[in-house]
């Protein structure tokens, strides 16, 4: 009790006294940093444009900086597509030296409107197999993460039926009503998962597979969080919001995820994955044309695909490291699950198609 | 006078049609084809209509509940009245991906409302019109109750002595004089619901679309410029109908009103009649406001351990990892504060310069000052933050990395605000007090400060407090527009939002909880600032 009540004052104190600074103008002492500090070239700082996602420990950039000398300043500028496509409009005058965050799905249009210049970052030998890569090098990859169903484990056991594997197993009858997952012309589970279904049913057959989806109860929601967190019965947010949809389409992270940000840590993650139904996304680097520092860019390309780096990205973005000599953190081995065979679909190819393929999935799913 | 004209066009009409001319010139020629091209697409005519009809639906429903409670807190005095002013008016500055998930945990599955009758409501049209009323009701009782306040009881009764029943005392006194306040009520919920884009989404699902959602869709996410420009440009053009057609209401029916204190227009109520108004405002308020933001309260003590203090804890602890996601909430408290603070300075200036200048001059030019200052609001984010940066790339004004675009943009959000908050009650000060103030010898400056500025001092205090919270919870621009990483809460929560994980949901209500409170307080202490000085007259 009484710790509760020094919580609260201690909380009322604070947001008053921030209040009270900010009203009194205390704004010019403690600007925001990164006000365009010069950058010319020989600059110290290293400019890395990206999404919101982007996340890294403060340890490995400082290490960055120790090793190659360069600070790196991060721009963050929304999501993944639309970080993009800013980097598109301002192609020429960039605003940074390095870009990460582009993915397979987008791939084609940033090596399109020639975003990047070719740079073969040193280590480049140990990404894993099979990581689409541009062979001018004009990006490199940086991680791979896997888009797939995640089930609440508690339901199937208690209902005694064995969860679904594949995407064949998602339109059987004792499916009818569980999966929810995220609209695939702005979210970026919700396309993996329609990619996933073309690259399993075929160009020709993928219609009619979500013609069945449909008719076996799928719902369509916007976006992640609200898929997650309010329709999914297994996520610590749809537990409290009891949530009716046990089944849904995330990442092969989230189960360790769970456990992660549990507390106290279960024995045993709540969720799993069925890993017959998977997309595989990777993630590309790329120098920016027309960077101010070409010399820090090329150091920071080869930085994140260094093992410090590759081993720091599952616990800050929650995606496997794409160099084969990276250590997976313990969580990710014991509460995690390996997808042997992911589905794929050429970046060209999503390129051309994708357009109609959402407008295709949109009255078939939607309407 | 110049100095708003210069400040919308270098951030505004400068940025803003400069994308809009990437999407529709190829090769320098305009091609105006590709707007016949767009419009007679099925998929955008249903959004148009759908656009429509939600915004027209939701203002009518929030002029209906709110508008008594604006009667309410204007004539009506109250224990905790200033508390609960501030309360009403934290919805308006909560992200709409907060408001988004409150709404959900009330309406949807297993929901409040689902317990208790079975009933959801969440991907329905209600929920998305609920929670614009939700939003937009401190609007009508902040900018109606504003005005209400300061209308002297004495001519209504005067009326009534004259013998005038009580209808007919209230309908050709009182109501004329409230006429251009609850236009503009009305218009700025009408322009907030048309270009509504967050609760569209999250609530209505993906079937429902409006033009805001869908010219983020055709900009940020497919690149398609030609058909974004004429979305665009559509919006431009419903915007500026409904604004002329504000402006042509406004000047019919602008004349001096005698403005007193409002201290001495709000009285206890009396009689059962008054007391049931009062407590159905009151009762409404409860349901509608306090009723969704208590939801996140809730959810943010309501730890795996029980209730308490644990994911305000987490906030704490960073994590354990140390990376650059975890700011301290503090930290973003702060980045959020500095911003707001900034942003509020330069609408206050800007906007309060355009309204003198409006007061002061008639004619054409000016209106079309005012209307231009409108605009703003009609144009999404999306469409402004990549216009700036395709135009401020050049020295001096390569903007496109510095923090001060943040608060800039959400200045253009502001400044309308600021004018719609204090033209009324500029326009409403009598001339006659003005030149006797000359007569007497005052300069014009003087004049203004004496008699100008008593009259207005609260409007500005309202418009800065609104255009305080606006940059607050103010979430489109800050996502949009890129910046060095130090995110405001606005950001902080969606990021918490986008992880799964129960201590990161748990975290993300408990940040809500803190910009609540942070919103909430500011308010507060903008109302106490407010009476601090009143009753000069």
């Amino acid at each position: 009790m009484n710790t509760t009540k020094k919580y609260a004052a201690t909380a009322l104190a604070a947001a008053l006294g921030v209040t009270v600074l900010a009203g009194c103008g205390g704004s010019d002492d403690d600007t925001p940093a990164g006000s365009g500090a010069s950058k010319g070239s020989g600059s110290k700082t290293v400019t890395l444009v990206t999404h919101d996602s982007f996340n890294a420990s403060e340890d490995v950039l400082k290490q960055f900086t120790e090793e190659s000398g360069y600070t790196v300043e991060l721009l963050k500028s929304g999501d993944a597509g639309a970080a993009l496509n800013q980097e598109i409009l301002t192609k020429g005058s960039p605003r940074g030296d390095v870009f990460f965050g582009v993915d397979n799905t987008l791939l084609s249009r940033a090596l399109d409107n020639g975003l990047f210049t070719a740079y073969e970052a040193k280590g480049l030998d140990r990404v894993a197999e099979g990581t689409e890569q541009d062979k001018e090098h004009r990006v490199t990859p940086v991680d791979t993460g896997d888009i797939c169903v995640n089930y609440d484990k508690k339901y199937f056991a208690d209902k005694k039926l064995d969860p679904p594997q594949t995407f064949e197993d998602l339109i059987k009858p004792e499916y009818k009503n569980l999966l929810v997952t995220e609209n695939a012309a702005n979210s970026s589970p919700g396309l993996g998962f329609l990619l996933g279904t073309i690259a399993s049913q075929g160009e020709d057959g993928y219609q009619d597979y979500w013609k069945k989806l449909k008719a076996n109860g799928v719902k369509v929601v916007d976006g992640w969080e609200q898929a997650y967190n309010e329709e999914f019965s297994g996520s610590a947010g749809g537990r409290k919001a009891k949530a009716d949809r046990p089944l849904v389409v995330s990442y092969a992270s989230s189960p360790p995820v769970e456990v992660l940000y549990a507390d106290p840590q279960p024995k045993e993650a709540p969720t799993g994955v069925s890993t017959g139904t998977c997309f595989r996304q990777t993630e590309y680097a790329g120098l920016l044309k027309g960077a101010k520092n070409e010399a820090g860019g090329k150091a920071l390309l080869d930085f994140l695909i260094s093992k410090t780096f590759q081993e720091d990205v599952p616990l800050n973005m929650f995606v496997n490291p794409v160099v084969t000599d990276a250590k997976l953190p313990e969580i990710f081995t014991e509460f995690g699950e390996t997808v042997e065979k992911p589905a794929t679909v050429s970046p060209e190819k999503i390129a051309a198609n994708r357009e109609q393929w959402v407008q295709a999935w949109h009255s078939i799913a939607v309407k | 006078m110049a100095v708003p004209v210069a400040f919308f066009a270098v951030f505004f009409a400068y940025p803003v049609s400069a994308i809009v001319g990437r999407g529709l010139k190829t090769d320098g020629v305009w091609q105006f084809g590709r707007i016949g091209e767009v419009l007679t697409r099925p998929d955008i005519l249903d959004v148009l209509w759908f656009t429509t009809w939600q915004a027209l639906a939701s203002t009518a429903l929030t002029l209906l509940i709110a508008l008594p409670g604006a009667y309410a807190f204007a004539r009506f005095d109250f224990p905790g009245k200033q508390v609960l002013r501030a309360v009403v008016t934290v919805p308006f500055v909560l992200p709409t991906v907060v408001v988004g998930t409150a709404f959900l945990a009330l309406l949807g599955r297993g929901g409040l409302l689902d317990e208790l009758w079975g009933l959801r409501l969440d991907t329905t049209v209600w929920a998305i019109l609920l929670a614009h009323v939700f939003f937009n009701y401190a609007v009508v009782v902040r900018t109606v109750g504003g005005l209400w306040s300061q209308l002297d009881p004495r001519q209504e009764e005067a009326a009534r002595v004259l013998g005038a029943g009580r209808f007919a005392a209230w309908r050709r006194v009182t109501l004329p004089a409230l006429a251009p306040a609850v236009a503009a009520a009305a218009l700025m919920v009408f322009l907030f619901t048309f270009t509504s884009f967050g609760v569209v989404q999250i609530l209505g699902g993906p079937a429902y679309s409006t033009l805001e959602v869908e010219v983020y869709r055709q900009t940020a996410q497919l690149l398609d410029l030609p058909t974004a420009a004429v979305l665009t440009m559509v919006q431009f053009v419903a915007v500026g109908a409904i604004l002329a057609a504000h402006a042509v209401t406004v000047r019919r029916r602008e004349r001096a009103l005698k403005l007193v204190d409002p201290a001495q227009t709000s009285r206890r109520p009396h009689g059962p009649g008054q007391w049931a108004l009062l407590g159905g405002v009151l009762l409404t308020a409860l349901l509608l406001i306090l009723l969704p933001l208590g939801v996140l309260v809730q959810r943010s003590f309501d730890g795996p351990g029980g209730y308490g203090f644990g994911y305000y804890e987490a906030l704490q602890s960073a994590g354990g990892s140390g990376s650059t996601f975890l700011v301290p909430p503090l930290e973003a408290v702060g980045n959020s504060l500095r911003y707001a603070f900034v942003a509020t300075l330069i609408a206050l200036v800007v906007g309060g310069l355009a309204a003198a200048a409006l007061t002061r001059r008639a004619g054409r030019l000016v209106r079309g000052l005012d209307a231009l200052l409108m605009l703003p609001l009609g144009v999404s984010a999306v469409t402004v933050g990549f216009g700036f940066l395709i135009t401020l790339d050049k020295p001096p004004l390569d903007l496109r990395t510095s923090w001060i675009l943040v608060p800039l943009a959400q200045a253009l959000v502001g400044v309308p605000f600021v004018v719609r908050t204090m033209l009324p009650v500029l326009r409403a000060v009598d001339e006659r007090l003005r030149e006797a103030a000359a007569v007497l010898g005052a300069s014009p400056l003087r004049a203004w400060r004496e008699v100008d500025l008593p009259l207005v001092r609260r409007a500005v205090l309202v418009a800065a407090g609104f255009a305080f919270a606006v940059s607050l919870g103010e979430f489109g621009a800050t996502v949009f527009i890129a910046r060095p990483d130090n995110p405001t809460l606005p950001v902080a929560v969606a990021r918490l939002l986008g992880r799964s994980g129960e201590l990161n949901y748990g975290q993300a209500m408990a940040l809500s909880t803190i910009l609540m409170l942070v919103c909430a307080v500011s308010l507060l202490l903008l109302e106490r600032i407010r009476t601090d000085r009143s009753g000069e007259f």
